[in-house]
């Protein structure tokens, strides 16, 4: 049985590449030992781009449906599971079964109405954004959820790493959300091969196409909005309960929307390994920006964004694919599952 | 609460919702023949603002009459950009533009960060305090002033689209790509002169706008976004529309502020955009889509 399972995970990968990516998980897996807190935490923010990267991958990259809004399934999944854990001491992997189907129903609602009235395109995105914002000051004028004064998770030191309440120190943090990863990469790449990615390739490179090839258009794109809302809910309680606040400013905001959208266009949209590297590439960025302004006593606020913003027009200038494909070539890591 | 303090916000909210209007048209101009979302439209009026302020304060100016001057400039602004960075990325997909111009957007928010600092500022006009009354109603006279310099504006525009050569030339360019290149049109720097026209509508509403708020570096996106729910709303590609919709966002927020609290004024513009897009996508004023 689970011979099976692997001999299918394998199938269509070359060798190389399982080399490669057996390197990266050992490493990825031996790192809390070999880094400090400080790295290890920048690891933790990696790993949450490239999980989230990889949740909207499966929308946009997969299913070919651009969406802004994706703050809005990280803040209600955050939302969920951190009422429900201190309201009522429920437990978030607990949680997460009432965050990951509500989640799922708000991207089935927004599918469905932008589907059926046949809205798509920019017009699509646009309304993402507008529920991901509606839900924003929603939650900020909503007493129960403590408006605009946020939630706080109780901070306790713990003598023990609580993995089931997610309490702890950076390292457990740190590998439940490398666990995520592995599994969403694990779930892309099954969903890559299944019926149902093909019919999303299909919808993504000729939609009518796809209809007149009697593919249930509507159906597969409902299914990867769900499946995307759903995947990215659990980002949100980690998110939570890593950062132990929630604020409907911040975890709903369009900031948050576009920074998980970043990684997986840097990185080659609609490939597998594109958002892994793109979190890699942007996160590396940012925080060797964060030290070099620090090593030189710069302490403009903006200047770091500045130098950002200018890095990466020149990547979607020059490398308008995203980083990992022609890197994909070079390695010579087989067919690119663009 | 009287009838007349509904109608008199209802007004402030019209006035208002003009200068929305003219920012909107920027970015309907440039999406209508371009075909590229501007993603830094807000940011370009953040530049416009700043610009505005700067030059009141150093030459005792008055806004309305830096309108022009900051219009051109933003039009110069916004030709080089489209001239320089954006041409080769209109026949790439969306997401690639999205990036190219959220990357120009973190850059000039931030940039404008450094040079004036994260606080509000806002500049003092002779006018600041008066207003008008006619009957019960009392209106701020400057955003009387600044409705009446958006509609002067928009006006002018629409002129030049409808009765110009070069105007028609651009509406030849966004009716029917391959024809205009067959008919030998210039197409590469008609973008570049759209994409400079809508600008230097941002930059006029800009101008206008800093008399109705204080600017900050960080007002860019939220614009943005404001300018994307008017132009669905009043109907992407009608120059109209995007004022009708300014109109009818700025009304809807202003009464929004007064019934409810002022910060849940917003939720009522995505609402309406919800709703537009559901029952009439195209928009009030838009064409049919095919």
């Amino acid at each position: 049985m689970i011979e099976r399972i692997i001999a299918r995970m394998i199938r269509g990968v070359s060798r190389r590449a399982a080399i490669l990516l057996a390197v990266l998980l050992a490493v990825l897996l031996a790192a809390p030992w070999m880094v400090g807190d400080y790295l290890l935490t920048v690891l933790i923010i990696i790993l949450y781009f490239a999980y989230t990267g990889q949740a909207w991958n499966i929308m946009m990259g997969f299913a070919g449906q651009l969406s802004f809004g994706h703050a809005l399934y990280l803040g209600l999944g955050g939302y969920v599971a951190a009422m429900l854990f201190t309201q009522f001491g429920i437990a978030p992997w607990l949680g997460l079964l009432a965050a990951i189907p509500i989640a799922a129903a708000c991207g089935a609602v927004i599918g469905f109405l932008a589907f059926r009235f046949r809205v798509a395109g920019v017009y699509f995105a646009i309304l993402t954004i507008a529920f991901a914002e509606f839900a924003r000051i929603g939650f900020d004028n909503w007493n129960y959820v403590n408006a605009s004064s946020g939630l706080f998770l109780p901070v306790k030191q713990y003598a023990h790493n609580d993995a089931w309440r997610l309490r702890g120190d950076p390292a457990m943090f740190y590998y439940v959300i490398l666990a995520a990863t592995v599994a969403v990469f694990v779930l892309c790449h099954f969903l890559l091969r299944s019926r149902v990615g093909y019919f999303w390739l299909a919808v993504r490179e000729d939609e009518q196409a796809a209809r007149a090839a009697g593919i249930d258009t509507f159906r597969y794109k409902m299914i990867a909005v769900m499946v995307s809302a759903a995947v990215t809910s659990f980002a949100g309680v980690f998110y939570a309960f890593f950062y132990n606040n929630l604020f409907p400013e911040q975890i709903f905001s369009i900031t948050r929307s576009i920074e998980i959208i970043l990684g997986p266009i840097i990185g080659g949209i609609g490939t597998l390994f594109g958002p892994i590297l793109g979190a890699f590439v942007l996160t590396g960025l940012a925080e060797t920006l964060n030290s070099a302004m620090t090593a030189l006593g710069v302490e403009l606020p903006g200047a770091r964004q500045v130098f950002y913003g200018i890095c990466l027009l020149i990547v979607v200038v020059a490398l308008p694919d995203g980083v990992w494909p022609p890197l994909a070539r070079r390695l010579g890591v087989g067919k690119v599952d663009k | 609460m009287p009838f007349d303090v509904y109608l008199n916000v209802a007004i402030g909210g019209v006035l208002t919702g003009l200068v929305y209007g003219l920012m909107a048209l920027g970015l309907s101009v440039i999406f209508g023949v371009v075909r590229v979302v501007n993603f830094a439209h807000g940011e370009m009026m953040s530049i416009a603002m700043f610009a505005t302020i700067v030059l009141c304060a150093a030459l005792h100016l008055d806004p309305l009459i830096l309108l022009v001057p900051i219009a051109a400039v933003l039009f110069v602004f916004g030709y080089g950009l489209q001239r320089g960075l954006i041409n080769p990325f209109i026949t790439r997909p969306e997401h690639t533009q999205f990036l190219l111009l959220v990357a120009l957007a973190i850059i000039i928010t931030n940039t404008l960060l450094i040079v004036f600092g994260p606080d509000a500022r806002s500049v003092q006009t002779s006018y600041a305090y008066d207003s008008f009354q006619i009957g019960p109603i009392i209106i701020d006279a400057a955003k009387v002033y600044a409705g009446a310099a958006a509609i002067i504006f928009a006006t002018a525009l629409f002129a030049f689209f409808r009765f110009t050569l070069v105007g028609k030339a651009i509406r030849a360019c966004a009716d029917n790509h391959t024809g205009a290149l067959v008919v030998g049109l210039d197409v590469k720097r008609l973008y570049a002169l759209t994409f400079g026209l809508g600008a230097a509508c941002v930059g006029a509403a800009g101008t206008m706008m800093v008399l109705l708020i204080d600017a900050t570096p960080m007002l860019g996106p939220s614009y943005t976004l404001l300018a994307f729910v008017i132009v669905i709303t009043g109907g992407l590609g009608s120059m109209p529309g995007a004022l009708v919709g300014g109109v009818l966002i700025g009304t809807t927020e202003a009464l929004a502020g007064l019934l409810f609290t002022p910060s849940i004024k917003s939720m009522f513009a995505f609402a309406i955009l919800v709703l537009v897009l559901l029952f009439r996508p195209q928009g009030i004023l838009g064409k049919r889509l095919a």
